[in-house]
């Protein structure tokens, strides 16, 4: 009964008119932001922050966290019409959406990432109601050596990104780590692979390398020659997704918002695996695996409800224990701070309102992200009947400024030149960018908590196999290893077939 | 990459332009100051406020604190604009190369003074590069375990890790960053080298020792004192030379028996080597007014800190610091053998 008390209490928080308001201008903001590439939501989140400081402190943190979480929502609509992702999660979603789009079902996919969306930050809502204390004190548990052998299995698996070849897969994760690698080291302070340009010290950044490797590299491919390039304009067949997709999409959003929710918690970088560990699973029970990559509206489900679940429910180490676990949390502590709120465990019990209140508006802000997005997107679809000759422009200009804004540094788009010709290549040759760009996302994360665990055992590698934790998952990861190369090799003939097309 | 900063103030104006006129627009009170104070002199254009750290960390959140203050009190609006990189190098090395005509501003903190020592190729030198405006604030540390980690005082502390050195880790948010330099001064203070576990910057740091991961760092009371009175950490004194409003029952180090380890994470403005001197007092006039505004002192005394006295809100209180902190760190640095480039 007490859950309904603090639910009650919340939602007469949020309930507040200027709440309400402040929740949609923070949801319409992450929308437009997530949807243009380069300006993401910590920099709105940053920028929008002394504004704030007018604000009561409950209103203030209801829009700076709609921002976030509407910027997941947002993020997919590029990728989806115009393969132009704007964050990893996004890059999952491309997969299959961006191919859906071709086929001219552009307008399912968006109403599933929709759909799904709304369903796991509800279903993730209350899971952060119920159970957010207990869930952080779990994830506390997860030092180095279980993000070590956490983001290992999240490597593994993301070979099932790759339509065409295991191997081809695996060579471009460590190709993805390699890039990864790029910039200062952050246990030596030596520079790596820097060539003396300052502007690498920090690393490649990731709307680059997505940009690049996913759209320019598209609209290169589309320009070969006019069969394919009128892909991207045929017929649009049907705005709402069938009976047929809507049975196949249930169980994805399920198994997506489970995932997407567990891995959310952690703080340490879980939030990043929850949509392609997702569309891993998802492939692999599917009976039509060979659809995902092709369309497969199960490819969409699956990351879009994990993702946004992850969203939510990377909001408990940030609220129970006043520990971010993403920049915008980061930024959100001090939004904190400013309004004289000390982050850490006392938030719950000294700022019941606030706390409760926040949830409570987070499912609100889900109610306002699908009747923000449902109607937009028979517009969206429209915007894909824009001849090649406008678009492909457009689209360069539009990831040009998105890429500009990050850091105001003009390296950043030379940057999607490099990327884009590289991702072309690449291509050519019959290798996918998805995995690349997990292995460049998770590589640091890889290397940075392998080091650590190593530091503070003094040299002791068998710290992984000795913590429970990390045993269990360093066997899941040898596991699936098995599982995606063996039928690999063996299969290898057939693989010939289905790599060029 | 060649273009200043207030260049590309503008164009991040221009690129979200749209954003930020929405907000504004709703928010009645948002857009706030005008940037005409009509008349000539300065300032009569934008001032951009180079921070060279992310935003919402504890620099960014006391920049962004006396921003609007000290725009009051210029009659101009002020722009704060976050270059990060290289241990605030990045950011810094923009500024120096500014224009010198009052419109660059960098925030700045210890790391000023450290930089010269952990970097080589710096392409500035503090003194040579920059006009001191004025100090801003001298944020306290604290120094802080997890909460099962067996000393209970800050004597036992040293004593245990000393006995211990080839077991405890100490972690601190990466190269030159304050936890780091703090460690280092706790170890030049205990006479003790220990296994420090660098991690990339403050939140998964803290979060590491909250889930018991590392046994101690050093940090600022920004960060600690949530985690502190909710007893999620032991908390062992506060590296200053009085106690904190915020955590009266934490001892100084000087009272704990370590007297050695006294640190502050001192923050200053600073404008490009050349701005003219009336340009630097007016800077250094707002400051002080931005300081002495009581809700500035609000908000940073829940910080744990407080604002500078309006002495050394001064371009020489400034130098005279700067030149302090740049031999002390040069030392510490050079004798723990550390280098970050």
């Amino acid at each position: 009964m007490e859950l309904l008390d603090n639910l009650a209490l919340g939602f007469s928080t949020a309930l507040l008119i200027q709440n309400v308001l402040y929740c949609f201008v923070g949801v319409l903001l992450g929308t437009a932001v997530g949807v243009l590439p380069g300006i993401g939501p910590t920099a709105t989140v940053a920028m929008l922050l002394p504004i704030t400081f007018n604000f009561e402190p409950v209103t203030a943190l209801i829009m700076l966290a709609g921002i976030y979480y509407g910027a997941q929502y947002g993020g997919s609509t590029t990728a989806i019409l115009i393969n132009l992702p704007g964050e990893s999660s996004a890059a999952v979603t491309a997969l299959d959406g961006h191919e859906m789009a071709r086929q001219g079902r552009a307008g399912p996919a968006l109403a599933t990432a929709a759909i799904g969306s709304f369903i796991a930050g509800t279903i993730a809502t209350v899971a952060l109601a119920i159970a957010a204390p207990p869930l952080a004190r779990v994830a506390l548990q997860f030092g180095p050596p279980e993000y070590f052998s956490l983001v290992l299995l999240g490597l593994i698996v993301s070979i099932a990104l790759a339509r065409g070849s295991a191997i081809k897969a695996l060579a471009m994760i460590f190709l993805g780590v390699l890039l990864g690698t790029v910039g200062q080291d952050i246990y030596t302070g030596t520079p790596r692979f820097v060539f003396g340009q300052r502007e690498l010290y920090g690393g490649i950044d990731f709307v680059s390398v997505a940009v690049g490797m996913f759209g320019v590299a598209e609209i290169l491919r589309n320009l070969e020659n006019e069969q394919t390039r009128t892909a991207v304009v045929s017929k649009v067949k049907n705005l709402w997704p069938t009976r047929e997709d809507r049975r196949r999409i249930v169980g994805p959003i399920l198994r997506g918002t489970g995932l997407g929710a567990a891995l959310g918690v952690l703080p340490g970088g879980g939030h990043v695996l929850a949509s392609f560990t997702s569309y891993a699973v998802e492939k692999r029970i599917s009976k039509r695996q060979q659809e995902f990559g092709r369309g497969a509206i199960e490819g969409v489900a699956g990351p879009e409800s994990a993702n946004n679940a992850a969203a939510q429910t990377s909001f408990i180490p940030l609220l129970t224990l006043g520990l971010p676990a993403h920049p915008v949390m980061a930024l959100m502590v001090g939004a904190f701070i400013v309004h004289g709120i000390t982050p850490g465990p006392n938030v719950i019990t000294d700022e019941p309102e606030l706390f409760w209140g926040l949830i409570a508006s987070m499912w609100i802000g889900n109610v306002l992200l699908v009747l923000l997005n449902l109607p937009l997107i028979g517009m969206w679809v429209r915007m894909l009947r824009i001849p090649y000759q406008v678009l492909f422009p457009m689209i360069i200009l539009f990831a040009s400024i998105g890429t500009y804004s990050l850091g105001f540094n003009a390296f950043d788009v030379y940057a999607i030149v490099l990327f884009g010709l590289l991702g072309y290549i690449l291509i050519k040759c019959g290798c996918e960018p998805a995995p690349l760009l997990l292995g460049f996302v998770l590589g640091p994360l890889l290397e940075e908590n392998l080091r650590r665990a190593m530091i503070i055992q003094r040299g002791d590698a068998s710290v992984f196999l000795t913590r429970p934790i990390s045993a269990v998952l360093l066997a899941l990861a040898l596991a699936a290893l098995v599982v995606a190369v063996l039928p690999a090799i063996r299969k290898r003939r057939e693989m010939v077939f289905t790599e060029d097309e | 990459m060649r273009t200043s900063s207030r260049y590309r103030a503008t164009a991040r104006m221009i690129a979200t332009i749209g954003v930020v006129s929405l907000i504004a627009a709703c928010s009645g009170n948002g857009g706030g100051g005008n940037a005409d104070a009509g008349g000539g002199g300065y300032p009569d254009d934008n001032i951009t406020i180079v921070v060279p750290f992310s935003a919402g960390g504890p620099t960014d959140t006391v920049t962004r604190m006396i921003a609007e203050p000290m725009a009051a009190k210029l009659g101009g609006k002020i722009v704060v604009q976050n270059v990060e990189g290289a241990g605030g190098t990045v950011g810094a090395g923009e500024v120096a190369r500014a224009e010198p005509d009052g419109y660059t501003v960098l925030m700045h903190h210890i790391g000023m003074s450290t930089a010269p020592a952990l970097y080589k190729d710096l392409g500035y030198q503090p003194l040579e590069s920059f006009e001191t405006v004025g100090l801003v604030t001298e944020v306290p540390m604290t120094v802080v375990a997890r909460k099962d980690f067996a000393p209970a005082t800050l004597k036992d502390l040293v004593a245990h890790v000393k006995a211990n050195a080839g077991k405890v880790t100490l972690a601190n948010a990466g190269i030159g960053a304050a936890s780091h330099l703090c460690g280092l001064l706790f170890q030049t203070a205990a006479g003790v080298k220990l296994q420090e576990v660098p991690y990339e910057g403050t939140g998964p740091a803290l979060t590491d020792l909250v889930g018991g991961q590392v046994d101690f760092m050093c940090d600022q009371t920004t960060n600690t004192s949530g985690q502190i009175s909710a007893g999620e950490v032991k908390a062992y004194a506060v590296t200053t030379p009085e106690r904190v409003k915020s955590l009266p029952d934490l001892p100084t180090t000087a009272e704990a028996g370590l007297p050695g380890l006294e640190v502050s994470v001192w923050h200053g403005l600073y404008v490009p080597k050349g701005t003219p001197q009336d340009v630097v007092q007016k800077l250094s006039e707002a400051l002080k007014a931005a300081l002495a505004d009581q809700k500035v002192i609000d908000q940073m005394a829940k910080l744990g800190t407080a604002p500078v006295p309006a002495e050394s809100a001064t371009p020489q209180a400034h130098r005279t610091k700067l030149e302090e902190q740049l031999g002390t760190w040069g030392k510490v640095i050079a004798d723990a053998g550390v280098k970050a480039s």
